[in-house]
């Protein structure tokens, strides 16, 4: 039902069609080339094409590279080949207008796929309150304008020069924190043994006399450094400096990813490759909106632990969850994903804010559950105590 | 010879491989546009067993090879057979042979081993070429990997350049255990390999195993669906499913309602840590199958 052709060729209308199909996918974060393009037309011209199903079957394995895409591709196939043949065809069905609710596209993107019925970005389905997580400003307490801008918790900068520049030196933090730690191995790749197989191959010429010696060194992996960041409400004073602590791991370490939880768990590390600051930490911010709600810590860590530990975690992984423990499921739920996850990598860092405050103790039943399978429980409220980290993760 | 998505699904029928039409589909479209394969999925749905069955459709010959952290261009292309080229030299050199003979001789095809990649790209009928588990090599492999996947040919410094005599059909699969570079991504279809559902994982059980009736297959189905529900630390996968309908049916069992204690003890087919078996109780059993029979 849907090509129109029987016969090979692909007339300009069907090509034109594709283009705005790829242009759609692109938009939702494929990574659609003119290879794919051209292989789709190639689909095109062969009788396959003629089935629905089968030609949804086939273009979803040549626009896919990933498991997510995998999951997203149907819906947006269906909105735009099948939503726009419905509503050509007047069907009372009502699948266009629904496809059209799912899209919630904003109106700069529109132009020429405008009558398409197009999901533009499935995955900000929820724009609900579009305030920026950096215009929460604590109160201002006491922070005297002299005091070194690194020991005043995060909270209590409210002058926007201040704010910007303590935004700058956290994303600079994190920078500093990889060369150093790339260097602090490089010492350490000493150890050396020789090579038979190497030497002989080497010495072959000769005769087999072993004159030229091939060694072999330890390759030590880089430290990968996995962060999940709680964006719950309860932590809307601190995240604006965690995103832009995360964009500079993300920029600066050569393997590191991250994660975003509020009530559910996204993977947010293609967001913070992006070099734009502002276009990173907006796609962000949006994203760290939680729904309300609360903060579900323990469901989020079981997410991770189910479909992303896997991928992202390796021998030298350091994971680092930055939150408040303020969950509100069930604390053994928290504990049992908590166990989990520590079996998986080589440290658990957990960094807390509210350590960062007078008197304060772990008493959240969340945060008890968790305490005993983490490694580093330290404070996060300011710049010092993110740099203080930083020698203990060159140890790991 | 083009063989369309329903003639592929007959032909995978036909040597014991119970697809779905997905998989048709991207085998097809494999074969139409000359492309490389992904698979993903979680360990045990069953990504090898597509490609054996894809080198059983084409009667083709199978390459596998295996990937592991520090795989490199030796393990995966070609190895000199130092051995033998050490001896070589002895004996030539008591001959008196120059220098620039020996070596022009024991750099030679003789000495030459082929390994699996090399394999593949020197067969008179295109092989099927298995990649298995490439997310566990190194970054340095799979950019090798891509490079081979492009051009089907490789420079053997001693021998010069050697090109595809046939261009294989290649399948890679993944576990996720490491996230792949986007630009191998990119060079290949993508399939996600989900645990069959019920009726097509009892379909595969009448299959594989003799002596189990529609009936049992549909039970024993239904349960282990039920039981990848549970909260698993090792979810079963198809290997799994058929290890227990052969003991089911070891057991002489015809129906699992029947034999509830039974199917509790032989469970431990489908459980494969401590944890797991400690978590499905015999309440649980008794719950699920109740459900499910």
């Amino acid at each position: 039902m849907i090509p129109t052709e029987p016969n090979p060729s692909v007339g300009r209308p069907m090509r034109e069609r594709l283009a705005g199909f790829a242009r759609t996918l692109r938009d939702n974060g494929f990574k659609v080339g003119l290879t794919e393009t051209r292989d789709a037309l190639v689909i095109l011209t062969h009788s396959i094409a003629s089935r629905p199903t089968s030609l949804r079957s086939a273009f979803r394995s040549l626009f896919c590279a990933t498991h997510s895409d995998w999951e997203r591709f149907d819906e947006i196939f269906d909105a735009y080949w099948l939503g726009t043949q419905m509503r050509r065809m007047r069907a009372l069905s009502g699948i266009a207008a629904e496809s059209r609710a799912l899209a919630r596209r904003r109106l700069d993107t529109m132009s020429l796929q405008a009558s398409n019925g197009q999901p533009d970005h499935v995955e900000r389905r929820q724009e609900g309150d579009a305030q920026g997580a950096a215009d929460n400003r604590g109160r201002r307490e006491g922070a005297s304008h002299f005091e070194n801008l690194a020991t005043i918790d995060f909270r209590h900068i409210t002058d926007p020069t201040d704010m910007a520049r303590a935004h700058s030196l956290a994303e600079r933090l994190a920078r500093v924190m990889r060369a150093r730690l790339v260097r602090r191995e490089q010492i350490r790749r000493r150890g050396r043994r020789l090579d038979l197989r190497h030497t002989i191959h080497r010495n072959v010429s000769h005769g087999g006399t072993p004159v030229d010696l091939a060694w072999r060194r330890r390759k030590i992996k880089p430290l990968r450094l996995v962060v999940l960041l709680d964006a719950s409400g309860s932590m809307n004073l601190y995240t604006a400096f965690f995103v832009r602590f995360l964009h500079g791991v993300m920029d600066a370490f050569r393997e590191a990813e991250a994660f975003i939880f509020h009530t559910q768990l996204a993977h947010v590390s293609p967001s913070l490759r992006d070099r734009d600051v502002t276009r990173a930490v907006d796609k962000l911010s949006m994203m760290a909106q939680g729904i309300g709600g609360g903060t579900r810590i323990g469901e989020s860590l079981a997410t991770f632990n189910r479909w992303h530990a896997r991928r992202v975690i390796n021998s030298r992984t350091a994971v680092m969850i930055v939150s408040d423990g303020y969950d509100t499921g069930a604390p053994e739920h928290l504990g049992q994903e908590m166990r989990r996850l520590r079996w998986r990598c080589r440290k658990v860092v957990w960094l807390n804010p509210l350590i960062g405050w007078r008197d304060y103790t772990p008493q959240a039943r969340g945060m008890q559950a968790a305490l005993p399978y983490i490694d580093l429980f330290a404070p996060a409220h300011n710049l010092e105590s993110l740099a203080a980290l930083e020698p203990y993760l060159a140890r790991i | 010879m083009t063989l369309n998505s329903n003639d592929i699904s007959d032909r995978l029928a036909a040597v014991g491989y119970v697809a779905d039409r997905d998989v048709a589909t991207v085998l097809w479209l494999m074969e139409y546009l000359k492309r490389p394969l992904l698979l993903e999925g979680e360990a045990g749905v069953g990504k090898t067993e597509v490609a054996k069955s894809l080198a059983a459709v084409h009667q083709a010959e199978l390459i596998r090879l295996q990937c592991y952290e520090g795989l490199d261009q030796n393990a995966a292309l070609y190895e000199w057979n130092y051995q033998r080229q050490l001896l070589a030299i002895k004996t030539r050199e008591g001959v008196g042979e120059s220098a620039d003979a020996i070596e022009e001789h024991i750099f030679s095809e003789r000495y030459l081993l082929e390994r699996p990649l090399l394999a593949a790209i020197r067969r008179e009928k295109p092989p099927v070429l298995l990649v298995d588990e490439v997310d566990r090599a190194d970054e340095e492999f799979e950019a090798f990997l891509l490079e081979l996947l492009s051009d089907f040919q490789v420079s053997i410094p001693e021998l010069g350049t050697i090109k595809a005599v046939s261009i294989p059909r290649v399948v890679l699969t993944s576990n996720g255990t490491r996230e792949l570079s986007d630009a191998l991504r990119r060079r290949c279809l993508y399939h996600y390999v989900d645990f069959p559902d019920v009726d097509r994982e009892a379909k595969i059980i009448v299959t594989k195993t003799p002596g189990v009736d529609t009936t049992l297959a549909l039970q024993i189905a239904r349960m282990v669906s039920a039981v990848r529900k549970e909260d698993l630390r090792k979810i079963p996968g198809v290997a799994e499913t058929l290890d227990w309908a052969a003991t089911l049916a070891g057991l002489g069992v015809h129906d699992l309602r029947q034999e509830p204690e039974a199917v509790y003890e032989t469970m431990i087919c489908l459980l494969k840590t401590h944890e797991d078996r400690v978590r499905l109780t015999r309440e649980v059993s008794e719950r699920l199958l109740g459900k499910v029979a």
